[in-house]
Parts: C-alpha cells; structure tokens; sequence
C-alpha cells in the first residue's frame, strides 16, 4: 500500500509540474500549425501569471482569475500579430521582443502583489469517486485547468485533422500562397490562431500563479515558456504526441528530485537540461527522415505572408 | 530659432546644476540589487535597510537604487554609473557584484563601497556578510521537536559553501536534540523557481520528511508544507502570511544598524575598509516570532538564541563528525571561520552526497 501512496505522490506532482507546459503547449502549436512562429511564449505566461493572480485576488473568485489570465495572454498577443502578420515583421525576432515586454509588464502590474498568498483553485471532489484508492485522486480530483489542458487537446486534434476549418488553417501553415489562391483568409486564420496561443499561454500561466503555487513573483515562469516552445517540436506539431511530451518532461523533473531525496546520485543541472536534449533528439530523428518531416512540419513556418497582388 | 533654443535650454540646465550643486551638502548613496527591491526576500531586505537609512538619517543623505541587475558585465556598468552620478558611498548587494565592484572602486578612489557576501576587500572596499547558520541551527532544533517522523526536507539552490554550511548547523541543531534525527536535501538548481521549489518540498514529503526548510528565495515550500498540513519556516523574511498555522519561524535578513552605522562612518570621516561577519549578537540575523510550536518548544528556541547571541554557543563548537564518520572538530574545538568559508562536505545525519 505504501508503494502505492508513493506513486500516487508521484503521479500527482508530475500532472501539476506537466499541465502548464500543455497548455502554452496546445496553443503555440496551433499557432505554428498556420505558421506563426511565436517565440513570446514565456513573455505570454508572465502576463498570463500576473493577469491570473490579480483577477482572483480583486474578485475574490478564482473562475475569474482563469478568465483574466487568458485574457492577459491573448491581449499580448494582438501587438504581436499586428505586427507579423499585417506588417509582415520578422517573426523570431517580433517574438523575442514579446518576451521582454511580457516579463517586463507582468513585473510592472504584479508589483503591488508581491509577498501576498493568492486564492487556489479548488480541486474537484465528487464524493464516492475521488476518494477510490489510487486512481481517485489522479482522475476525479484535479482542478479546473488540468481537465481544461485535456479538453484542449482533445478539441484541438479534432479540430485540426477532421474539421473543414482544421483544414484551412493547416494549408495556411503549409502554403500560404496556395491557400489565398483558394480564397482562404490568410490573415484570419493566422490572427485567430495567434490570439488563440496567446490566451493557452496566458491559461498556463495563470495555472502558475492559481494552482501550482498560489503566489506572484517576477520571473515566476522560469524558463517554462522555453520549454513549451521545445515540446511543440518535440511533438512534431501533433496535440497527443504534446501530451506525452509534456508529462514525460515534468516526470523527468519530478523523478530527479525523487531520486536525490532517496540518495541515488544524479546531476540536478543534467537533469534540467533534458527537455532540451530530448527535444534536439527528436529534431535529429525527424530531419533524417523526410517523410515524417514533410508530413507534420509547417512548411510556411516563420515565413511573413506578402499577397502577390 | 531652434540654435536659440538649445542655448536657452543649455544655460536653464546649467543655472539648474549650479542651483543643485549649491544646495546639495546630503551624502549621496548608492545600491544595487540583483533582483527587484520588492521581491519578497534578498533584495526587499537590502532595501528596507535602505529605506532605514534615510528615516535615520534622511536630513544629511540621498539614497538612490538600481534593481534587477544581472550578475554580469552589466553590474559594472550599473556601478560605474553610481559613481559618476556622485555617490560616494555604494553598496553592492549581491556575491556576484564582487569582481566589477573592484573594479570600478579601482578608478574612483574616493567611492567607498560595501559589497555583501564577498571576500575580496580594497583601500575603498569594505565587505560584510551575515552569519545565516546562527538561526538555522535553531531552525534545526526546533524542526527535531516537532518532527513526528524524525526526517526533515531541506531545499537547497546551489552547493556553494554558503548553503551547505546552511545545510551542516541545521542538522547539527536537530542531532543535539535528537541523535538519530535524518536530513533529507534536495537541490533545485535555482535561487528563484517558485513551481521547482514546491515540487521539491512535494517530494520531500512524500518521502517522508514533515518539516520543510529551504535555502531557495520564494515562499512556495513554506506553501506546500501547510498545504500539507506539515510545517516550515521562512527564508530572508517573516512569511506567515503564507503559512499562518504552519510557519514555525523565519530567519530575518537584518541590514539596517550595520547600513546606519557605515553611513555615519562616512559622514565622520572614519569609514575603513573591513570585512565582517554579523550574526545574531549583532542583529544582521534576526528570527521570526516563534509561533505554532508548544510553549517548551518556544522556550529552548529563545534559549539557544540568547547562548548564542552571549557567545556560550557556537554551532559549529565540536564534537563534530563528518558524515562519512571521520573528525571534523574535536571536543573543545570550533571549526574556524575559514573553513567554514570553505565548507564542502556534510556533516553527520545529513543524507545523500553533495554534489561536487
């Protein structure tokens, strides 16, 4: 039974340490479905963070600071398609500016936070059922965010591989040139995609400030913008690849800290840069074999879409 | 027309300096800190010190700050500019200020500078540091108290000296309570992850420890344990608000008397360089009220504290084994201040290898 308990703490810890990842996740690979490339992921969550925290602070309900942190993240966002997608403007560089600015706004509107305990987001309790031994807790007692990352998932995989509007968008990441020949709303499609990545990033951050550690602090994110960006290759734009990729990462942290506690000697800073390894890994994988690139790779990815009159 | 107006505006500049200049006999004084003034720990110490200084003395300095400098070459920029903006005396709060405040105290001889944490002094370079391990080792006597399972978890940033020496008095804290009692560390590889540092404190109770101390800047461990229903203490600053029924104490950062006294050494004219190490005696180590915890608890804390600040208590006073078994201090002797400085291997009842 104690073996049991450990895995349960375990599983338990790695779904909080993975839920922020597939959230930015989900988001940024839809954005990079229609080609967009955004790299102001960390700078989305920051604002997400602060905009999550402050919501259920001033209101008192942590439903609102869901919605405002998802506000947050996609308002970030319209600057940046503003500028990408009608001003054509280079993306990575457009999106490393998004980060500063989104760490550094989330710095200026969270100050007045700092050092206050923050609402958590309750988690769900259905008697009879959360309280069924191991499995209980894991299915029928997460919060809000952790069931809305799998609806997302889910919603996004139908949406993108059997829908008409799914369709759009891919051909629109794939040749942008092809799809407004055929009358598709290139700049619509990218926009809605764009907004869209904002507010899961903002969602992700805002699981940050309201459920992983109900507090806000400058530079929260720490680094989990980058490593969502990595899992969305590492997934090779496909949404369940995302979720394994994204609980493969957080059971990867998890573990390392498990073993250290337990004696067993492994390198802390090794383990921090696993995602990345196994992201360039994946890369590696991948671009030799060109099938499987061809077939999931945006092929307009980064690419500013100029209509030829 | 517009020649006329940059002259016009030139002379109005210059009638503005000479106005400043006249008027301006207050001490100028500088700080820099690695993180934002209010981030709820290091830095927001450094600042209330700040803010101290000129409730003290606010009618003969000007204090000024630059925050979130990252420990790089920007530091030196940062300093430099200071200097020029007339400080003249700047304090540099971070250990990875040390080398470019050097530098800049090089080519501004009338600067003094205090750098914190450091151990490379100047004509112009005074350092200071705080002696942490003072309170941890009451942290450490107060967690083998109330402990029900006899592990404790401990958080740590990075294996420098500084946290594992940290690490070393709160075990020996605990062990002079109970012998038998265990520390369990984990290292988060970062000063400030709020979301690492709370799953490290999951796994530590997971695996069995029920007290939570951390050397980790956020109040996230201190989140987790009472979530938990586990205690914990704060880090740099009084963090109940996080934990009302679950913070046990907290270790202050207390720079204010030594800022208040360097300031008026300047202003006499006697500021030296030194290098010192406060703690408890002198007030830089400050604890948290003792709360959640009994009265006989609360009473053996105060009592440590009060040996230690009479100097009857020194924890690192041997009998001292290290964790492998062999001597670290003999009976009658204290592990000196350089060694300390140096410190690179646990102590016993400390679990697990340091990571070299």
């Amino acid at each position: 039974m104690a073996d049991f308990a450990i895995v349960t703490a375990i599983v338990l810890t790695v779904i909080t340490a993975a839920t922020p990842l597939l959230l930015a996740g989900i988001g940024e690979l839809v954005a990079e479905r229609a080609g967009v490339l955004n790299l102001g992921l960390e700078g989305m969550m920051a604002v997400g963070a602060v905009g999550g925290f402050a919501g259920a602070a001033l209101t008192g309900s942590t439903t609102v600071g869901i919605v405002s942190a998802g506000l947050a993240g996609l308002l970030l966002a319209v600057p940046f398609a503003f500028l990408v997608i009608n001003l054509a403007a280079n993306q990575v560089a457009t999106g490393l500016a998004l980060t500063l600015l989104g760490l550094g706004a989330s710095a200026m509107f969270g100050e007045s936070f700092i050092g206050k305990p923050g609402l958590k987001l309750p988690a769900l309790d259905i008697p009879g059922l959360t309280s069924i031994p191991v499995v209980g807790r894991i299915v029928f007692g997460q919060d809000a965010l952790v069931y809305i990352s799998f609806l997302l998932v889910a919603a996004i995989s139908w949406f993108l591989f059997r829908t008409r509007a799914g369709l759009m968008l891919r051909a629109v990441g794939d040749s942008h040139d092809s799809a407004h020949n055929l009358g598709i709303p290139v700049y619509a499609v990218r926009w809605a995609a764009v907004l869209f990545g904002g507010c899961c990033a903002g969602l992700g951050g805002g699981y940050l400030s309201l459920a992983y550690t109900p507090l806000w602090t400058e530079n929260m994110t720490a680094g989990r913008g980058w490593i969502a960006l990595a899992l969305v290759v590492f997934a090779s734009w496909l949404p369940w690849r995302l979720v394994v990729g994204a609980y493969l990462f957080g059971a990867v942290a998890i573990l390392g800290f498990h073993a250290q506690g337990l004696g067993v000697r492994v390198s802390s800073q090794f383990i921090s840069m696993l995602p990345y390894l196994a992201t360039i890994a994946v890369l590696v994988v991948i671009s030799r074999n060109k099938l499987v690139l061809r077939a999931n790779t945006p092929a307009c990815l980064g690419r500013p879409f100029v209509p030829a009159r | 027309m517009r020649i006329w107006l940059r002259i016009a505006a030139a002379a109005a500049a210059l009638v503005l300096a000479a106005g400043g200049a006249g008027a301006q006999e207050k001490l100028k004084v500088g700080f820099i800190y690695v993180g934002p003034h209010n981030d709820g720990g290091w830095s927001q110490r450094h600042d209330v010190a700040r803010q101290e200084i000129e409730k003290a003395l606010g009618d003969k300095v000007e204090t000024t700050y630059v925050e979130n400098v990252s420990e790089g070459p920007d530091a030196e920029r940062v300093i430099e500019q200071l200097a020029r903006a007339g400080n003249k005396l700047i304090f540099t709060t971070s250990f990875g200020f040390m080398n470019p405040t050097l530098k800049v105290a090089q080519r501004f001889k009338d600067v003094k500078f205090e750098h914190a944490t450091g151990f490379k002094q100047a004509a112009n370079v005074a350092t200071y540091n705080a002696r942490f391990y003072e309170g941890r080792y009451i942290l450490g006597q107060i967690a083998a108290k109330m402990s029900k399972t006899g592990v404790a978890g401990y958080i740590g940033s990075f294996p420098i000296p500084e946290v594992v020496m940290g690490i070393n008095a709160y075990a020996l804290g605990a062990r002079s309570i109970n012998p038998d009692f265990k520390i369990k560390v984990v290292w988060a590889n970062t000063w400030h992850d709020p979301g690492k540092e709370a799953d490290a404190a999951k796994v530590l109770l997971d695996q069995g420890a029920d007290i939570i101390a951390q050397h980790t800047d956020s109040p996230a461990p201190l989140q987790i344990a009472a979530e938990r229903g586990a205690y914990g203490f704060g880090q740099a600053s009084d963090m109940i608000e996080f934990a009302p029924k679950n913070q046990l104490t907290a270790i202050i950062d207390n720079w204010g008397p030594y800022y208040i006294e360097r300031v008026k050494a300047v202003l006499d004219g006697t500021w030296k360089s030194h290098d010192v190490w406060y703690g408890i005696p002198e007030g830089m180590v400050q604890m948290a009220p003792y709360t959640n915890m009994p009265d006989d608890v609360k009473k053996m804390a105060e009592e440590t504290e009060e040996k230690i600040r009479t100097g009857q208590l020194h924890p690192f006073a041997g009998p001292i084994k290290k964790q492998d078994g062999s001597v670290a201090a003999e009976a009658g002797k204290t592990i000196p201040d350089s060694e300390l400085l140096g410190m690179n291997y646990y102590v016993e009842g400390v679990e697990g290898d340091l990571p070299k």
